[in-house]
């Protein structure tokens, strides 16, 4: 378990950071460590060099702001799991923070990394495509904001550009949100993680999107399942029609040695279901 | 009984452990020292066509890559398999092949360098081209006429085949049964997982010839054994093994590695100390892997719920090489348990140990025993579903009753002791079993999946008569050795040939001298792990330190005793029928004039000054014996676990587990029961997440701790563990085995908690673990039968 030769770099601001990425071909970031680090362990993954951003000021805590949660990039996931804010605001984020790998993990690795980092198996993602969440990214040309339907490409891709650093990531408010998961039992990587968020007036629900993590290479936003809650009551009957849906949008699925891809739409329809359930009752 | 054995004494080892003061081969530094790092094989089987180490060998720090063709020419010896059943065929194992890899991990080359990332880099720069050649990985497949041949010299893939019990009383059994149930299955490979990873150093005194190896062993006598006499040459006079504080080991470390030979091969050949440290990814892919059995089995029944036959047959995965005790888990270990805890008499059993292109298959925790329990267990189960019978009822109706021991089993094994019902009985009272009963009707009603798994188990422990052993295929004796040195000042040194790897022994093996002389548990110091301090040893496995190591120990203590006891008669002036030696205290004094004695300390002192000694003793007060067990010794268990299955997601929710097990005597019970809540973990551990798999081609799948799962605090209930006491009748302190037992039965335990859950939907039988999509897939599969 010994990385490659690589040089290090501690960054003290973004600007500085983003310099850094520009000017040494495929330097990586890195802030908690909990993916690049056993990667770089195992030497699937080899940088040049790492920069380290994780003592940039003012990148790290939790805001509230227009109805929104604003939370930096260096936030731990203890810290988003344990805020009260949080939790308030989007119960279905705090669950999916908690949710992530064991203590040390959450007490060390950040949003920021795991959003960048795009992994499959992440909890993050799909909490933030069922969310609609922001994301904002500062490069040689100055900050962006990129949607996170737009953020989530591909396996271990995003949207950002390599010399370009996530700072923060912007998530409205949903009372009626919630966070499932079935844990790996070795990784703790979810098999399956559904995240949920039901709106409600006058006893119908008026909008309602899924994110789907752990069955597909790259986390997906189950539109189907959404069109098909919305508009009517959140009765048990069409929830678990709407999540019956829910495979239609996981043509992609994926099985390992754990779970196969069937299986694991299995899970994801009996998550989606439990998940707006959960969610549409935090809604009401 | 003593003062400290039958006591929960604190272990004193873990102050040094819990403050990250152990010593463990990874931390051990030397001036000089290099760092050695192993290329392995990427491919299951291929032939070695070149390999090229200029890139690395001109890197900066690296010192030397060898290769198989210079540990060849360096005199290093293959190592050798230590239990050979008759017809053993043997394939060769090198140290770092030569010219073909017989498992993904096989070591290639192996590169030298100042510091361990530079050593890491070399290995990656190592090239070598492979001709990948066909593979095959599994058990019974393997003997498949289409499938490929490893060795030119052994037919089949099949390394022994060997058989046991009465084919005769057996075939009888079946001709007269009103009920026969049959059963196909898997237990699965497992990959030790112990908290430390194996490590090896070495140094290498080139003026005295003498060679140091630090190694993670449970065992260090046997490695020197095998050091001096297959692999490294070295006599044993000039060789010191050394295993400081090992981390774990479940059998894992029982065996001679490569790497202990490499390492101080490297450091004979370039004069520096030498050091290697396994990466979690090499011990998955190097370390003995545990069970890998397919098996055939049918037991035979009265309609009176009567067991009068077993027929076991069974494809014993040994991998691509015999590790060094191998052949023994499938057969002594395995066949002869096949009586179980019951009667039937026409029980036989046969075994093809099989070679494969995966990691060789070794003893890991339980080794052979927790096979045959789990194949039993089931299958009294479904001789219980077959019968209509209660699981329980039928096997407290089968159990060998307390008045029949010492019991002969139809397959060798005379069971010492035990009392199976009444250990079946403690299970259910605390189990609350009818209870449980109860509110599985009641769950049932609802459509939930509620299940209850009882079993009873047998284990053979304490290996092992020397004599049996070397019958059954053994090149070792199983006897055990302890020293008891008492010093001048009354302190005591304790020397076992055990060899703690958690087990506490530094505690048990201290009380136990400590109550045999009547001296202060403070005052014993007991060494362990080291030939240069250690005359001999067999090492710790097969749950025998307090039945073999800490019986030599009584022996030797009586020893002391008696020379204390002559010593104390003659400084008192008094004939020795006339004085008492008294065990609380150590002290020895005049029969009926207590005030007339002489402290231990006293006597200690005069052993040594030899100013005044009894005509013609030699002076010292230091004693050796080598305890030969009478036999192996036979602790028993019954648990009883609970389990609801989630009938959308099919997981797995245990809701209670009991254990109740009989070791005998117990010399800490505290220690006993961490042993047992360790064991049942492990044995859920293989009922619900673990599995070592390759897939069909020879890629190890399971290759690193993001796909094996060992059980974590989150999937585990409280274990409520109680024990009854049935003393061992043939060694001195009436101890069994209990280091394994929880193993053993918590498998079965599981596996058939939730089968009994799955029952009503018509599912009689899932291969291990016993995950989600195991249980999702064969519930769709009776549903779909079913409709």
């Amino acid at each position: 378990m010994y990385p490659s030769r690589f040089d290090y770099h501690r960054a003290a601001s973004v600007e500085e950071a983003v310099a850094l990425l520009g000017r040494i071909e495929g330097a990586r970031l890195v802030s908690g460590g909990h993916s690049l680090i056993p990667a770089m362990k195992l030497r699937v993954a080899q940088p040049p060099a790492l920069v380290d951003i994780g003592r940039i000021e003012g990148l790290s805590g939790i805001r509230s702001e227009d109805g929104a949660l604003v939370i930096g990039a260096l936030t731990t996931h203890a810290e988003v799991a344990g805020s009260a804010a949080v939790e308030s605001a989007c119960p279905g984020l705090a669950e999916a923070a908690a949710a992530i790998g064991d203590i040390q993990v959450r007490n060390r690795g950040t949003i920021g990394g795991s959003l960048a980092h795009n992994d499959p198996g992440a909890d993050y993602p799909g909490a933030m495509l069922a969310f609609g969440a922001e994301i904002t990214a500062v490069g040689s040309g100055g900050a962006r904001t990129i949607a996170a339907a737009d953020f989530f490409q591909d396996l271990f891709t995003t949207a950002l550009d390599p010399t370009e650093v996530l700072t923060e990531v912007r998530i409205p408010a949903a009372a009626g949100s919630a966070y499932l998961k079935h844990r790996h039992p070795a990784s703790s990587y979810a098999v399956v993680g559904v995240a949920a968020r039901v709106a409600t007036g006058g006893g119908e629900v008026t909008a309602c999107a899924v994110g789907v993590n752990g069955v597909t290479g790259c986390a997906v936003l189950a539109e189907a399942v959404g069109e098909a809650l919305a508009g009517g009551p959140a009765s048990e009957e069409r929830i678990r029609a709407a999540a019956g849906r829910v495979g239609e949008c996981l043509g992609d699925a994926v099985g390992d040695l754990y779970a196969s891809a069937e299986f694991r739409v299995h899970l994801a329809e009996v998550h989606v279901r439990r998940a707006l359930a959960t969610a549409s009752a935090r809604a009401a | 009984m003593g003062r400290y054995v039958g006591n929960s004494v604190k272990r004193r080892e873990d102050p040094r452990f819990i403050q990250g003061k152990g010593r463990y081969v990874a931390n051990l530094e030397l001036a000089g020292m290099v760092h050695v790092a192993v290329k392995r094989s990427p491919h299951p089987h291929a032939r070695v066509t070149a390999i090229d180490a200029s890139a690395a060998l001109a890197m900066d720090g690296v010192l030397a890559v060898f290769t198989g063709q210079d540990f060849q020419d360096g005199g290093c010896g293959a190592l050798p398999c230590g239990w050979q059943v008759p017809g053993t065929k043997v394939p060769e194992r090198l140290v770092v092949v030569t010219d073909r890899v017989m498992h993904v991990g096989d070591a290639v080359a192996v590169a030298v360098a100042e510091d361990p990332y530079t050593a890491a880099d070399a290995v990656e720069a190592i090239e070598v081209d492979y001709e990948p050649l066909p593979a095959v990985v599994d058990a019974r497949g393997t003997t498949d006429e289409g499938a490929p041949r490893l060795f030119d010299e052994i037919e089949a893939n099949t390394s022994y085949d060997w058989e046991l019990g009465d084919r005769e009383a057996c075939d009888a059994a079946f001709a007269e049964a009103d009920h026969t149930v049959e059963l196909e299955l898997v237990n699965q490979r497992l990959i030790p997982t112990a908290m430390e990873p194996r490590a090896a150093a070495a140094q290498w005194d080139a003026a005295a010839e003498e060679m140091t190896v630090w190694t993670t062993s449970q065992n260090p006598h046997p490695i020197r054994l095998l050091l001096a006499a297959f692999t490294l040459g070295i006599p044993e006079s000039k060789l010191r093994v050394i295993s400081p504080d090992v981390g774990g080991g479940f059998g894992s470390k029982i065996f001679h590695y490569p790497e202990e030979v490499i390492v101080p091969w490297v450091a004979r050949a370039l004069n520096r100390p030498a050091k290697w440290v396994a990466t979690r990814t090499e011990s998955q892919m190097t370390d003995s892997h545990g069970r890998d059995h397919v098996t055939v089995a049918r037991l035979a029944m009265k309609d009176d719920g009567t067991f009068t036959g077993l027929d076991v047959e069974t494809w014993a995965n040994q991998g691509a090489y015999l590790s060094t005790f191998a052949p023994l888990i499938p057969t002594a270990l395995y066949i002869t348990l096949l009586a179980g805890n019951y009667r039937a008499k026409g029980v036989f059993g046969k075994v093809h140990g099989t070679l494969t292109n995966t990691v060789p298959v070794d003893a890991y925790r339980g080794a052979g025993r927790p096979e045959a329990a789990y194949l039993i267990e089931r299958l009294v189960d479904l001789a219980a579903a077959r019968l209509g019978r209660d699981p329980l009822d039928l096997r407290r109706q089968n159990a060998i009753s307390k008045d029949e021991f010492p019991y002969q089993t139809p397959v060798a094994f005379l069971y010492d002791s035990g009392d199976y019902d009444r250990l079946m009985a403690t299970a259910a009272d605390n189990a609350d079993y009818d209870a449980m009963r109860k509110a599985q009707a009641e769950a049932r009603a609802e459509g939930r999946l509620r299940g209850v798994g009882v079993v009873c188990c047998i284990e053979a422990s304490g290996p092992a008569p020397s004599a049996v052993a070397g019958s059954l295929g053994s090149a070792v004796g199983f006897w055990e050795s302890g020293e008891v040195r008492v010093h001048p000042s009354g302190q005591v040194s304790v020397f076992t040939g055990s060899h703690a790897h958690g087990q506490g022994h530094e505690t048990t093996l201290a009380q136990v001298v400590a109550d045999e002389l009547g001296v202060p548990l403070e005052s014993v110091e007991v060494v362990h792990g080291d030939t240069g301090r250690i005359n001999f040893g067999m090492g710790t496995y097969g749950s025998r330190s307090a039945c073999v190591g800490g019986s030599a120990l009584v022996r030797s203590s009586e020893k002391v005793r008696a020379k204390v006891l002559r010593i104390g008669a003659h400084l008192l002036e008094a004939a020795e029928e006339d004085v008492v030696y008294d065990r609380e205290t150590g002290r020895v004094h005049v029969r009926g004039s207590e005030e007339r004695g002489k402290e231990f300390g006293e006597i200690a002192f005069a052993a040594y000054t030899a100013h005044n000694l009894p005509e013609g003793m030699e002076p010292g007060l230091d004693f050796t014996s080598f305890y030969d067990p009478a036999n192996f010794t036979f602790p028993a268990s019954s648990h009883i676990c609970e389990v609801e299955v989630c009938p959308e997601t099919f997981e797995v929710k245990i809701l209670r587990y009991v254990a109740v097990d009989d070791v005998g005597k117990v010399i800490n019970p505290m220690i006993v029961e961490g042993q047992i809540q360790g064991g049942v973990v492990q044995g859920i551990g293989q009922a619900l997440t673990e599995a070592g798999a390759y897939s069909e081609d020879g890629a190890l799948l399971s290759g690193t701790l993001l796909e094996y799962a060992v059980p974590r605090a989150d999937l585990l209930p409280g274990i409520e563990v109680d024990r009854i006491e049935t003393p061992s009748p043939h060694n001195p302190l009436g101890v069994k085995g209990a280091g394994e037992m929880g193993t053993i039965a918590a498998t079965p335990a599981v596996a058939n908690a939730v089968l009994d859950a799955l029952r009503p939907l018509g599912v009689d039988h899932i291969e291990l673990p016993l995950t989600p999509e195991r249980i999702w897939q064969a519930v769709r599969k009776a549903r779909s039968e079913a409709a």
